[in-house]
């Protein structure tokens, strides 16, 4: 579905990204970990047409994504979460939903003065749908919140309404940036359960970016870890687990973080 | 949000804060020096409030005591909300701050007094010192300014500490008194219609300003009606909001014909000069409500807007007036309207399009740029082959609507005229704020990035917004043509751009009525750019008190007079959070499971 062929980026002499190599096939969860700083997001921002690549290519069910702008590769139906939850958050619940239609709609000024029938039909068209993908979070963004801003929210369900919003897109890929951070583990299980059931009920295909490594082990095919923007190793959550590079890059770096302290302290 | 405990703390109302103390009564005695030099006293002297006690000159030194004072007592902030502690205290607070602003006038006429700095100052006259000794000896005037200063200033301690439902009922009455008194030319034209000059002539002074018996009756008035009515508006309004979703729909309908049918006979009733200052002010809402879609909406800050009404009152020209020195078909003002609209769109899509690639400040700066180079294409004499340049063009005809001609000469048919098309204009707002067009307008204006990543396609939604916008605005510029008959380069001057925009924020972005009520204020009290308003003799200080009530607003109100729900949230996020908190509304936990 989504194949991703010697993908580089560079920000001033910062290599974000180098040589990246990655494909999803229809239907798999696949989690892409790796350190702070390993260049994680900015591959989500790549595949969404935020950043644009200094080489490689992005081909997305077989056709280039490379020089689209971020709306037209969401028509073409990835969408994104944003690790540090951005929400319209002076709009209603309801219309962060609605507004994230809007490649999947057409009426246009025409039709919303002269409130034609294809007009309103549309109009509660969207509103349904945007009612439906609240509901699959249960009660918490349905009823009376409806009409509520996104700013009364709690964090968690921030992150469950980006979540929503990304739905309502209709996408068939689904990108998600730290679904679960800053939620306890209670909430954190419900939301892993959720995710698959975004494979097996909405049909998405998703990657996701973790660092919860029960959410990765419980939700993923297959894992992808990136340290200073190179893909260190791939395969399944246990594979990747016992990895040397892995371990070294996570725990290793730690070590020699540590002794560099001691040098540095007196 | 980290409250601790839902109770009301009790407050320890704090000893006198010298610093704070201090601060007021500078600020007091600083604005009050600078509003004397400013000139408005003895500017503003000739326009009575309560004849013969207050004119509005003296009013505009003595609010600053009073107003100082109230704000002077002492506040806590307590989780987010400021709350007033009322003590005793305050009173004393206020008498000192009222003595400050008093003082800062003292020392005013004692320097007035013996030195002369008039060239530079052209307000440091020996009329400012007879005003400020009331036309008695300047020691006698300085003693009586010390005495009103503190009482004033006792008066606005009091304001702060007396019971709130005392402090609003005062602050009705002075603010019906104070209003009765602004709209006199308003309401004593309007009541002349109903033939009821008996009750203006009672309250009014011959030569402007309330009598002392009607400002009696004023501020009787005040107190009583709301007791009469008072409930009753309550509880209507609850009983239509819980009537079911039909019918109140109906009832909002009926409201709304009822409404516009009044609005629709007002004119007639209206004497010349009223509606001529209503059709002005119909003007800037037209514009106001432009430019709330692209700046409100869409929060693109387009600094030029002018340039919009500029070539929709041009196009009008050049197509209907026999004088237009190019071309000139001389259409009849409706046809001329349709390619006006079309042509405008199109010069909107023109600016637009290099415009909205650009953000921010720097898209501020661009737009204002457009506006001032259609203004100078206009008056240059590359183009005077088509637009006449200095000399404009003259003689523009005017709509003929059959049995009669709308022209600047009957305002009254131009009111109407405004009339029309601002509905036009408020139901076109309204349509598509509901719509998925004005859903990404909004979502733009909270995150553009995000909107984008969400599929909105960002440019052409911009542009959409600059069109919307400038067919508004050729909607003005071609009832103006109408109206004055003639137009001139300097009729479309940046200066409109920038009052447009203050409307827009003083009323509330993003926010109809709040529009229509930022233009109703600004342009019907204090007067547009280059129309008076009610208070004519503001004229010169006009700039002065928008620019100030712009700042005030920023400070204080930022979400405008009538505030959008949305914008309010966005700006007082966090004693809203707090509101909700208190209230329940807002989630702290998850305990609640998926159903
Ligand atoms: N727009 C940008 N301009 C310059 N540098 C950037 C930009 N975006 C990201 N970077 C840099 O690229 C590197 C990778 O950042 P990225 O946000 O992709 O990391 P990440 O893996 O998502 O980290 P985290 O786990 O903290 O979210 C970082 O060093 C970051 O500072
Ligand atoms: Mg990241």
């Amino acid at each position: 579905m989504l194949q991703i062929s010697d993908l580089s980026v560079t920000f001033g002499g910062l290599h974000a990204l180098r040589n990246l190599d990655f494909q999803v096939t229809e239907g798999e969860i696949v989690s892409v970990i790796g350190p702070n700083g390993a260049g994680k997001t900015t591959f989500f921002n790549m595949i969404s047409g935020m950043v644009t690549p200094t080489s490689g290519d992005i081909v997305f069910e077989g056709e280039s994504l490379l020089g689209l702008d971020p709306s037209q590769v969401t028509e073409r139906g990835i969408a994104r979460t944003f690790q540090n939850v951005r929400l319209f958050a002076n709009m209603t619940i309801l219309e962060n939903v609605m507004v994230a239609q809007h490649c999947r709609t057409d009426q246009k000024v025409f039709g919303a003065l002269f409130q034609t029938n294809a007009f309103k039909s549309e109009e509660n068209a969207i509103r349904e749908y945007g009612e439906e993908v609240l509901s699959f979070f249960g009660t918490r963004l349905t009823g009376y919140r409806l009409e509520q801003p996104a700013s009364v929210l709690s964090y968690a369900n921030r992150r469950r309404l980006e979540i929503a919003r990304a739905m309502a897109t209709r996408p068939r890929l689904l990108l998600l940036d730290e679904p679960v951070a800053g939620m306890n583990p209670r909430e954190s299980a419900e939301l892993t359960a959720l995710i698959g059931r975004l494979r097996s009920e909405w049909g998405f295909t998703i990657v996701i970016i973790e660092h919860d490594m029960s959410v990765v082990r419980d939700v993923s095919d297959r894992v992808v870890v990136l340290d200073h923007g190179e893909s260190i190793a791939h395969g399944s959550y246990e594979q990747v687990a016992n990895d040397p590079n892995v371990i070294e890059a996570y725990l290793g770096r730690q070590v020699q973080d540590e002794q560099a302290e001691e040098e540095t302290s007196p | 949000m980290t409250a601790t405990s839902n109770g009301t703390p009790t407050l320890e109302a704090p000893g006198l804060d010298w610093r704070r103390q201090i601060r007021f009564s500078l600020i007091g005695a600083l604005s009050s020096a600078f509003i004397a030099l400013a000139g408005m006293p003895v500017g503003l002297d000739r326009r009575n409030i309560i004849q013969p006690l207050l004119s509005m000159g003296y009013l505009s030194l003595l609010w600053v005591p009073f107003v100082l004072a109230s704000l002077a007592g002492s506040q806590v902030v307590l989780e987010g909300m400021t709350e007033r502690v009322r003590s005793s205290k305050d009173l004393v607070a206020g008498a000192l701050v009222g003595l400050g602003s008093a003082l800062g006038l003292v020392a005013l006429m004692i320097l007035v007094k013996n030195f002369n700095i008039r060239d530079p100052l052209v307000n440091w006259s020996p009329q400012l010192l007879d005003l400020l000794s009331f036309n008695r000896s300047a020691g006698l005037g300085m003693v009586f300014w010390i005495v009103l200063g503190t009482t004033l200033g006792l008066m606005g301690g009091a304001m702060h500490v007396v019971p709130t439902a005392v402090r609003s009922k005062t602050l009705t009455v002075l603010l019906s008194v104070l209003a009765v008194s602004v709209l006199e030319t308003f309401i004593t034209d309007l009541l002349k219609g109903f033939q009821l000059e008996i009750f203006t002539d009672f309250i009014y002074y011959k030569r402007g300003g309330l009598e002392i018996v009607g400002a009696l009756l004023v501020a009787a008035l005040a107190i009583v009606i709301p007791l009469l009515v008072g409930d009753r508006i309550t509880v209507v309004r609850t009983r239509v909001r819980e009537m079911p979703a039909d019918e109140r729909s109906r009832v909002n309908l009926i409201l709304l014909l009822v409404g516009s049918a009044l609005l629709l006979v007002l004119p007639f009733f209206l004497g010349k000069i009223t509606n001529e200052l209503l059709a002005n002010v119909g003007l800037f809402v037209l514009l106001a409500l432009g430019l709330n879609i692209v700046v409100g909406l869409a929060g693109i800050l387009d600094l030029g807007y002018v340039a919009f009404f500029a070539v929709g009152g041009y196009t009008t020209a050049v197509l209907t007036s026999p004088n237009s020195p190019g071309f000139s078909p001389q259409l009849p003002w409706p046809v001329a309207l349709i390619v006006v609209v079309v042509l405008t769109g199109l010069v909107g899509l023109f600016i637009g399009a290099p415009v909205i690639r650009m953000r921010g400040d720097y898209l501020a700066i661009v737009t204002l740029g457009f506006g001032e180079i259609i203004r100078l294409l206009f008056l240059s004499d590359w183009l005077s082959g088509w637009f006449g340049g200095a000399q404009g063009i003259t003689n523009i005809p005017g709509v003929d609507v059959g049995f009669a001609t709308v022209n600047g000469i009957d305002p009254r048919s131009i009111f109407l005229l405004v009339l029309v098309f601002s509905a036009i204009a408020i139901y076109i707002s309204w349509r598509l704020e509901h719509s998925r067009i004005g859903r990404a307008w909004m979502a733009i204006r909270e995150d553009e990035d995000v909107a984008e990543a969400m599929g909105v396609n960002t440019t052409n939604t911009k542009l959409m917004a600059f069109v919307v916008g400038a067919v508004l605005a050729s909607f003005s510029g071609a009832i103006f043509s109408a109206k004055v008959g003639s137009i001139f380069p300097t009729s479309f001057l940046m200066l409109i751009s920038i009052i447009i925009l203050v409307v827009v924020i003083v009323g509330g972005m993003g926010n109809i009525v709040g529009v229509i009520v930022g233009a109703l204020v600004l342009i019907g009290i204090l007067g547009g750019p280059k129309q008076p308003g009610l208070l004519q003799e503001f004229s010169e200080f006009k700039l002065l008190i928008y620019g100030a009530l712009l700042v005030w607003m920023m400070l204080k109100r930022p979400e405008g007079l009538v505030p959008n729900v949305r914008r309010s949230r966005e700006l007082h996020q966090e004693e809203f959070l707090q509101d909700a908190w208190l209230k329940g509304e807002i989630d702290t936990d998850d305990e609640e499971n998926p159903s």
